[in-house]
């Protein structure tokens, strides 16, 4: 098993024909993944590698039954693509467009609620079962089938992780960018159930950074709900208060939101809190003893 | 909320926030910028009697530090300008002053409305004891505080307006005044785009005006497409010169105080590179977030930007490559060597995507300033031993 991608995932992907879109669905292509059709306005009738695309999600749907969405549509369009997707019934939508407005991630965010979906970033690299299904800009090589779940707020940092595992010989079930935005569709917690409820995730790694108070909320849930052992890391010791560290949401903004506030929260929950990536490793495998 | 221009919001100035909101309908006393004492003096005669002084600055407790003067006759207002105008204050120096007319003021109350990241909805905070810090009222009295948090799709209803002004205890005309401040500030909100509106105070004159007698406005830098307006307005001057360029070529920079430049790609691996290195005993310089697919012209700004800074001694390149290859990386670094002529050691380390290719690339081509090393650990270290040697 896995959560939100596997092997029954049959994706859409909005955007399809530009820049990014294209060079990705080729890579979620190469890697396995089962992409059934694509969605640009205007352009339906076309097909990108083979993959036929449509002017409508629900153009889309209706003729290739596609249950999971990627959106690659510029920022200015996004929160409408993701409202098609929602309202089109995707079951998983992911967002990796970068720079919506937080104000139109709030309405999504509110509707979202109304909905049977799961909505991943924006802002975020995707989601990747490894072997079964990539919905992501992740780089697969990096990653082998196992039993570890990944869930960060960081791309590249993932990828540090996963490969810092993958090279110990230590195998995930699914790795989830949550993504760095201020407002995001799903928090630590929502994944961290899924984890805990899919049989084969013997172990969870939480990557978060600075800002807000996510990670501290996730440790209750930790403490109070989960039998499955949590390893965690947050980056950001050395951020400043009120310096943006390059993704949106992670900046100092009181005593809380500290990389130091945060893994002493986390500690105090009984979860193993690193200092740095390589220490993770070590600490996954100590867990899984 | 910190005053630092970031990624997330664009900070404006008390006058251009006081403006944005007077359009909206907020009511706010008359004043008039000046940049110079004889401005200020202008400004108070026309204003006759009493005014106050105010410093300009993208930062908190300015009336602390002096930088808010209530005087009473426009000699005292050109003298109280002519005090703050270059006044630093939090490290920000005051270029302008706001001269507002004077006021009768009864009651001081708090108002705003921010973006909850937790509940992902607006939420309006009001309080009846407004001019000190709202954190100040939510530690020592926080019943004085009343929340609300709004259905952004459906936005602010009637009956909320009713329960906030109730609930606080409002009556009569006080009551309906903060009403519709409330109505028009949580309008400008959803307009502006904005991630904060803040009154503090609120007043009640004797008269029994309810008005802005101070307003904070952030917006939110994703939203400024559609804002080209509000766009201008930010402060290209208040900004730290370098990492205003890091701006304009689409890269995060972020000075700090130590000695070892780090450049990275992507902002998580880059915020965890600064942590080894400061556990490695050394301090990061700066935060440098490349992006990702960096070219040779990127990578040649951001290291430029980088060892621009003069306290720099040893340079961190930490690469993960994902949808950025390492071939492509090290291509890049070799060329931004050549073009800028950085003679500081270099460590590098690459990982991910064609690496292996990239090593090669370097192998064969290393400056001799350029060290690579196998991970983050040691390449962290490597660099913080160079930076103590004296790099430069």
């Amino acid at each position: 098993m896995a959560i939100l991608v596997d092997n029954g995932t049959r994706l859409l992907v909005q955007g399809i024909t530009g820049r990014e879109g294209a060079f990705h669905t080729g890579r979620m292509l190469e890697s396995g993944t089962n992409v059934v059709a694509g969605v640009t306005p205007g352009k339906g009738g076309q097909d990108y590698e083979g993959v036929p695309v449509f002017n409508t999600v629900e153009e889309a749907v209706g003729e290739t039954g596609a249950n999971a969405s990627v959106i690659f549509v510029p920022p200015p369009f996004a929160a409408d693509a993701i409202f098609e997707s929602l309202d089109g019934g995707m079951s998983t939508v992911c967002c990796i467009t970068e720079g919506i407005p937080v104000h139109d991630m709030m309405r999504v965010t509110d509707y979202l609620q109304t909905k049977d979906a799961t909505l991943i970033g924006p802002n975020c690299p995707g989601v990747l079962s490894p072997e079964k299904a990539n919905v992501s800009i992740m780089p697969r090589d990096i990653f082998t089938p196992g039993n570890v779940g990944v869930v960060s707020r960081s791309g590249t940092l993932t990828y540090q992780i996963v490969n810092e595992l993958t090279q110990r010989g230590i195998g995930q079930s699914t790795a989830v960018g949550i993504g760095g935005d201020p407002i995001i569709g799903t928090n630590f917690i929502e994944i961290l159930e899924k984890f805990e409820a899919d049989p084969e995730t013997g172990c969870v790694v939480m990557i978060g950074e600075i800002g807000g108070n996510a990670e501290q909320l996730a440790a209750e849930y930790v403490n109070k709900e989960m039998q499955t052992p949590v390893v965690a890391y947050i980056a950001g010791f050395t951020a400043p208060e009120g310096k943006t560290m390059g993704h949106a949401g992670a900046i100092v903004s009181g005593g809380e939101s500290t990389a130091e506030a945060k893994s002493e929260a986390l500690r105090r929950a009984g979860i193993r809190a690193a200092t740095n990536p390589s220490e993770v490793a070590e600490l996954v495998v100590e867990a899984l003893r | 909320m910190a005053g630092v221009a970031g990624v997330w919001i664009l900070d404006l100035y008390e006058y251009q926030g006081k403006e944005l909101l007077r359009m909206h309908g907020v009511e706010t006393l008359e004043g008039i910028v000046a940049e110079t004492p004889e401005e200020a003096r202008q400004a108070a005669e026309r204003f006759g009697g009493t005014v106050a002084v105010k410093a300009q600055v993208l930062t908190g407790g300015r009336g602390k530090a002096g930088g808010i003067k209530v005087v009473k006759s426009p000699e005292e207002a050109e003298s109280a300008a002519d005090q703050i105008l270059g006044m630093d204050i939090r490290g920000h120096t005051v270029r302008r002053v706001l001269v507002e007319a004077g006021a009768d003021i009864q009651t001081e109350m708090y108002l705003s409305v921010t973006v909850d990241r937790a509940a992902k909805r607006p939420l309006i905070l009001f309080s009846t004891e407004g001019g000190v810090e709202i954190e100040e009222v939510a530690e020592s009295n926080p019943e004085a505080i009343v929340r609300l948090h709004i259905d952004p799709l459906l936005g602010l209803l009637p009956y909320q307006v009713r329960e906030l002004t109730f609930s606080a205890g409002l009556e009569g005309d006080v009551a309906k005044g903060v009403g519709r401040v409330l109505r028009n500030l949580y309008r400008a909100f959803e307009e502006l785009d904005a991630s904060l509106v803040e009154i503090n105070p609120l007043v009640v004159t004797g008269d029994g005006r309810v008005l802005a007698l101070d307003a904070k406005v952030t917006i939110d830098n994703s939203s400024l497409y559609r804002h080209e307006d509000i766009a201008e307005l930010h402060d290209v001057e208040a900004a730290d010169p370098q990492e205003q360029r890091a701006q304009e070529v689409g890269l995060q920079y972020v000075k700090l105080d130590g000695d070892v430049g780090i450049l990275g790609n992507g902002a998580g691996l880059v915020m965890s590179t600064l942590d080894v290195v400061a556990q490695a005993g050394g301090e990061p310089a700066n935060f440098c977030d490349v992006g990702g697919g960096a070219d040779a012209e990127k990578i040649s700004t951001a290291l430029d930007i980088v060892t621009s800074n003069e306290q720099v001694r040893s340079v961190l390149f930490n690469i993960f490559g994902g949808i950025t290859r390492g071939d492509e990386v090290a291509r890049g670094l070799l060329s931004a060597i050549e073009r800028t002529g950085i003679d500081l050691p270099i460590v590098v380390r690459l990982d991910g995507t064609n690496a292996e290719e990239g090593r090669q690339i370097l192998a064969e081509n290393t400056p001799e300033n350029v060290v690579t090393e196998e991970t983050m650990l040691d390449a962290a270290r490597r660099a913080v031993e160079l930076a103590r040697d004296g790099g430069r």
